[in-house]
């Protein structure tokens, strides 16, 4: 029941305020509203026992690229005018990609509630009290059975990272 | 709605003691916050050679009473130009923030509000950065310049300190092994010697980067009085403001928890493993006990007769904290039977003062800081934070973890790991020192050849 309660207190701040953040004219509105919505989806982690996925989703996205992202909306003063005529081209693409991504969603509904004694994954989950350290277990599998993905990720960071210095390094 | 009542209910079986927690710390902590600034303004007094605040109460003992009533009354005005949205929600965002990493911490092993969680020392460390929302949003709702200059360099700085912050945790986490804070000083038990001895580098480059993390002098940019009226907070007033102020505070204690957690060994004693110094228990009321003996000696000194009173009250609180204190150590002497009854009293109770008194500690030296150092400029700041403490705490974590795995070779444990530690530092400090340099005389030689062109031109 409290769990119940809980879920969706959480689930209505996420997907109220998801609303509210496409439907907001501001920028910076906009993104207050997504930090809410990401911070109730960590809500939602933390309930199911998951920390270092809650603590990594507010470290990451809300300190980390929120931060970014109210930073560039401060220092581009973005046009009201501009902004309108460039997404309202995007209007048929989204409605697209939105229909193609429901239909995936609801086939994966519908494929798991057809197999044999399962319905859905949340339902068979462990008992929380039950789950191993998270960070541990999270470390454990990367460093083991993961660990090729891992270090081509990393790589692919690195990349990234060292792009970004020599594309920032003045040309002399 | 019976079954929300039953939902309550639950809830309330369930969560009493953390709500009961989390109800006196909010409670409490301004409190607290009033009186670390009393104690601030009474040191720069005396650095400055004034008296400071003596107004209110003995030596202005009440002052932060009398401030809290004025902040509480005072006018509270919002621009007309400001998003008010934004405007009220960012100093909650700030204090919200700050507040609830403090549920993360550990003060001593008894009081704790989210017990025994895995991820104890990043929770905290990840709640409090969020702060930074109330200072960039705040800064940008109000509309005006200052407030914004203020949080963008706020944002910058916070930013650019985070890294070398965080490289100086892992190092501290290295020897560690674990994240959960319980965890973390039962570490520091188990080998006997505090990790801020074995990792000083990383002691010192995250002293450094708390300082800018919590935007104090000499790294007090975002609200540089000289330059920016008061940075992000220009517009704010009253209460809005006295929430920033709680909030600036609060994220003191808490990077002074964090570090004390992870570098000074938590609420262990000095030299806690070491038997023959159990006597070393008995400072703690010895030091209350001196404190209540000088009230007493100053109470005839006291001009009126009611604070002469306040003077008596304040020893007389001193020596009740002092048996509190003294009694877990001496009841066993008296009646041997007791020790292990008394011993969860004395852990709790010894490991609270120690760790507050660490934390004490940690802010006296920023204060310190604050009053000896001027501010930093904006590009020296950037400069320290990526020239030297980013390459710094990266190298170091390198270098340590080669160090523990020569200190794993060679078996070494406790004091003797230092053997490994210090080359390790020091290796890390000339490396990160050489980078400096190098970076400088690339500099020079890129202002020579600006300058000379200007002057060709």
């Amino acid at each position: 029941m409290l769990d119940k309660v809980i879920f969706y207190v959480f689930a209505g701040i996420a997907v109220g305020s998801a609303a509210l953040m496409v439907t907001r004219r501001n920028a910076v509105h906009s993104a207050i509203f997504l930090i809410a919505t990401l911070l109730a989806t960590a809500g939602i982690f933390l309930q199911l026992r998951a920390e270092f996925i809650f603590i990594v989703q507010i470290i990451l996205y809300v300190g980390g690229i929120m931060v970014l992202f109210i930073f560039v909306i401060m220092l581009v003063n973005l046009d009201v005018a501009l902004h309108q005529i460039k997404f309202a081209r995007q209007k048929w693409v989204a409605l697209i990609v939105t229909l193609a991504l429901t239909a995936q969603i609801g086939l994966l509904f519908w494929t798991t509630g057809k197999m044999p004694g399962q319905g859905f994954p949340i339902l068979t989950a462990a008992p929380p009290d039950r789950l191993p350290p998270n960070a541990e277990a999270v470390a454990k599998s990367l460093f083991s059975s993961y660990l090729l993905p891992f270090e081509i990720a990393s790589v692919l960071l690195l990349v990234a990272m060292i792009g970004a210095v020599v594309m920032a390094k003045k040309r002399t | 709605m019976q079954a929300a009542a039953q939902a309550t209910l639950d809830f309330l079986k369930l969560y009493w003691a953390p709500l009961l927690c989390g109800v006196v710390i909010v409670a409490v902590l301004p409190l607290v916050v009033g009186y670390i600034v009393l104690i601030e303004r009474k040191l720069m007094a005396d650095m400055q050679a004034r008296l400071g605040p003596m107004r209110v109460g003995p030596h202005g003992l009440l002052q932060p009473i009398a401030d809290a009533v004025k902040l509480l009354i005072k006018e509270d005005i919002i621009p007309d130009d400001a998003d008010k949205l934004v405007f009220w929600l960012a100093p909650v965002f700030s204090v919200g923030a700050a507040l609830l990493a403090i549920a993360g911490l550990a003060f001593g092993p008894a009081f704790q509000i989210a017990q025994d969680l895995d991820i104890g020392l990043l929770f905290v460390v990840g709640i409090s950065a969020l702060g930074i929302f109330g200072i960039v949003l705040g800064g940008w709702a109000s509309n005006s310049h200052y407030s914004l200059m203020g949080a963008l360099r706020s944002s910058a700085q916070l930013v650019s300190y985070e890294t070398a912050a965080g490289m100086a945790l892992v190092c501290g986490l290295l020897f560690a092994g674990t994240l959960n804070i319980k965890s973390i000083v039962a570490a520091q038990w188990n080998q006997g010697v505090w990790f801020g001895f074995l990792a000083p580098v990383a002691f010192f480059t995250y002293l450094v980067a708390s300082i800018a993390e919590t935007n104090r002098a000499p790294f007090d940019l975002p609200e540089a009085e000289s330059e920016l009226v008061a940075g992000y907070m220009t517009e704010f007033s009253g209460f809005r403001w006295s929430l920033y102020f709680l909030a600036e505070y609060v994220n003191m204690i808490v990077v002074a928890s964090v570090a004390t957690t992870l570098f000074l060994g938590g609420w262990l004693r000095p030299f806690a493993k070491v038997g023959w110094l159990n006597f070393l228990d008995l400072l703690p009321p010895l030091l209350m006990i001196g404190v209540a003996g000088y009230c007493v000696l100053r109470m005839p000194k006291q001009p009126t007769r009611v604070q002469q009173m306040f003077m008596l009250a304040v020893a007389g609180l001193c020596f009740v904290v002092a048996l509190v204190l003294a009694a877990p150590v001496l009841l066993p002497f008296v009646k041997p039977s007791l020790k292990d009854a008394v011993a969860p009293f004395y852990a709790g109770i010894h490991g609270g003062f120690w760790f507050i008194f660490k934390v004490s500690l940690y802010i006296y030296f920023f204060m310190w800081l604050r009053f000896t150092i001027p501010r930093y400029r904006f590009d020296q700041l950037m400069r320290l934070g990526w020239h030297f403490l980013i390459p710094l705490s990266i190298i170091n974590v390198l270098v340590v973890g080669v160090a523990l795995i020569v200190g794993s070779y060679f078996n070494l444990q406790g004091w003797a790991l230092l053997l490994a530690t210090t080359p390790a530092a020091i290796v890390a400090l000339v490396a990160a020192l050489v980078i400096l340099s190098l970076d400088q005389k690339n500099q020079a030689q890129q202002e020579s050849a600006t300058a000379t062109d200007f002057y060709a031109g």
